[in-house]
């Protein structure tokens, strides 16, 4: 992915501009400024309380921002939609804290997440079509979790809970996928098949990753955004971020 | 059941052999108990008296409003403290209609208007009760007025997101808000007293032997419908949907389904469900006064259900028998102790039994068939008799 790719008129699947919120006088968003290129991997670092989950917040219709441009694909205005709205129209967003349907099967849980049939009326009459199993095969395939697709997602581990919960987005076949923190609570070993998984996703979806661990960072090998005090610090290689003075300031330490 | 031959009913049940025999259970209490009834003399041994039989009819409606709130707070997490509003809409739909039926028998022979009206002073009949000397009239309204009040209601509340404690609390204030309302006599619906001295149903004599078996085989019929309804709405994609709301409601948003939309058409599909169960109610005991309205009936029924074992459909039937039961036996033998009895049921059940009744049940037999496949390591055959014998 090209560097210079920061013009207006290149397409862009996400695109903020100047987008700020606060909550009683605090800013948790200042003017911050952001765009992300389709079947870009973008990682996102900073200090809490940087804002990072309120700009998923945002983005996913959970909250209004007070001002600023929010753009879906050039031409969803994502602040007219709310978040059942926004994951219809193709971003899927994974929590911090694993999110299943914990009494659901893992089978069950990604049968709902499979895209379309969001009525209730749809729902009633529901049946798993051919294509949609195929589907399920391979997104089990993908997360790993084939052989015990019966089990209750609530009897899972922690890092099985967050593979499920990233099957369940790719699920909804969405283009963008905003994720918080995969790596929380993960072996060594599972954070770096996390990375390659999401290596792969990114070559047909485009990514948003927060994270702390920079090992995992390292390993996804893309570009990062440093965020603080609700804005962009610093964006561009790991390496350069690093070394960048005010990031090692803020957030690195010394 | 099973004989029936009646593909998607079958399969409904084919993954749920308590419901099979919950629902053959019933099957045999309609044939039964009326049986006994209007065939056996009063003297013989094999006699069930009316009074029984009304009794267990009047059960077997209670079983069906368990049904409708465990359809809301099994499955979808919603604990409505309100539900006695629906159960007594769809009763004093079906009062009404029985109060035309009298026509020029009352106390005062106004073949147009009901006696309280004619005590009131009235002159005419108010719009509102016009139609309900029809019984198409007066049943599509024992569905329509609890299901537009849940609908207006749940609308409202849902859409403002207004979850857990809020509503169960917002639920029980429409409830008591509905009992000071029929409580007035200028509403129109009896006041105080409500509405009785039914004479007959549809041209048959309320009092009459065949009628309250009639009526009893009503009830059963809809107790088994109303299962069976709520069986498919919670074995559909939309029944998981569903869990998905009670367990984790933002991330079912975050999938992209209107959260909204689903809560409000369980909470209208139990509302009618527990309309039903008012309207067959209220010919059986003969009154409907604003009585059902009150905010402790809603609480019982919550019971009943916890003690049954929520979110399972048949748990809320057992439960809903069992407690009844329980009532009638002890406000007959001791009956200043019975509100202490049911509080002290919720508090055990709570505590002790978080799946109730039924969960206890399946406890206890897991345990058995562990000990049994214990005793015969490595026989299959064995394990799976101790597995599928009783299914």
């Amino acid at each position: 992915m090209s560097l210079a790719t920061q013009h207006i008129e290149n397409p862009s699947v996400l695109y903020l501009d100047g987008v700020s919120v606060s909550f009683d006088g605090f800013k948790a968003l200042n003017s911050l400024s952001l765009c992300i290129e389709p079947g870009e991997m973008r990682a996102i670092i900073g200090p809490n309380g940087a804002g990072k989950t309120t700009m998923m917040d945002v983005i996913t219709g959970k909250t209004r921002p007070d001002e600023g441009t929010l753009l879906f694909k050039d031409k969803f205005d994502l602040t007219q939609y709310d978040e059942a709205a926004v994951a219809n129209l193709g971003i899927g967003r994974k929590f911090q804290k694993p999110s299943v349907i914990e009494s659901l099967t893992i089978f069950e849980n990604l049968e709902m997440s499979l895209k379309g049939g969001r009525s209730v009326w749809q729902a009633l009459r529901h049946k798993l079509s051919g294509e949609q199993k195929d589907k399920l095969e391979e997104i089990l395939a993908m997360i790993d979790l084939q052989d015990a697709i019966h089990n209750l997602a609530g009897n899972l581990s922690h890092g099985q809970k967050q593979w499920l919960e990233i099957g369940m987005l790719l699920g909804q076949e969405p283009e963008l996928l905003l994720i918080d923190e995969p790596a929380a609570g993960m072996t060594d070993e599972e954070t770096m098949k996390t990375a390659e998984l999401f290596k792969e996703l990114a070559k047909s979806h485009s990514l948003m990753v927060v994270e702390h661990d920079m090992d995992f960072i390292d390993a996804l090998d893309c570009r990062v955004t440093v965020l603080s005090e609700g804005s962009v610090l610093a964006e561009g290689s790991l390496a350069a971020v690093k070394a960048n003075e005010e990031v090692i300031e803020k957030y690195l330490g010394r | 059941m099973t004989n029936l031959k009646l593909g998607p009913l079958t399969s409904l049940l084919a993954n749920d052999p308590a419901g099979r025999r919950l629902m053959i259970a019933i099957f045999a209490l309609a044939v039964i108990v009326p049986f006994c009834n209007l065939v056996f003399p009063v003297d013989s041994a094999f006699h069930v008296s009316t009074y029984t039989m009304t009794l267990l009819g009047k059960y077997l409606c209670y079983a069906l409003l368990a049904l409708a709130v465990d359809l809301i707070w099994g499955y979808c997490g919603i604990l409505s403290l309100g539900h006695g509003a629906f159960f007594a809409l769809g009763g004093y739909a079906m009062g009404m209609y029985l109060m035309r039926q009298i026509g020029d028998r009352g106390v005062y022979g106004n073949p147009e208007l009901p006696d309280f009206m004619v005590f009131l002073n009235w002159s005419e009949l108010p719009w509102y009760w016009f139609g309900f000397d029809q019984f198409w009239f007066a049943a599509i309204m024992i569905l329509a007025a609890p299901g537009i009040l849940a609908f207006v209601f749940g609308a409202l509340a849902f859409r403002s997101r207004v979850t857990g404690v809020y509503l169960s609390i917002i639920t029980q204030a429409l409830t008591y808000a509905l009992m000071l309302a029929f409580f007035r006599n200028d509403m129109g619906f009896g006041g105080n007293n409500g509405l009785t001295d039914f004479k007959d149903l549809l041209g048959f004599d309320l009092q009459a032997d065949s009628t309250r078996a009639a009526l009893f085989i009503a009830s059963a019929v809809a107790l088994m419908l109303g299962y069976l309804i709520s069986r498919f709405i919670v074995d559909s994609k939309l029944g998981r949907v569903l869990v998905a709301v009670r367990d984790a409601e933002s991330r079912t948003r975050f999938i992209g389904y209107r959260v909204e939309h689903y809560k409000l058409f369980v909470f209208v599909v139990s509302s009618m469900l527990a309309g039903v169960a008012g309207a067959l109610y209220v010919p059986q005991v003969g009154i409907i006064n604003p009585g059902e309205f009150a905010p402790i009936f809603s609480i019982e029924m919550i019971i009943w259900v916890a003690v049954g074992g929520r979110g399972t459909l048949y748990g809320a039937v057992i439960g809903a028998f069992l407690v009844n039961y329980a009532k009638t036996y002890f406000t007959g033998a001791f009956a200043e102790l019975w509100l202490f009895l049911l509080g002290g049921l919720f508090v055990l059940s709570t505590l002790y039994l978080p799946k109730g009744v039924v969960g206890l049940w399946n406890q206890i037999k897991e345990k058995r068939a562990a000990q049994r496949v214990a005793q015969s390591e490595g026989d299959d055959t064995v394990t799976e008799l101790a597995d599928g014998g009783k299914a």
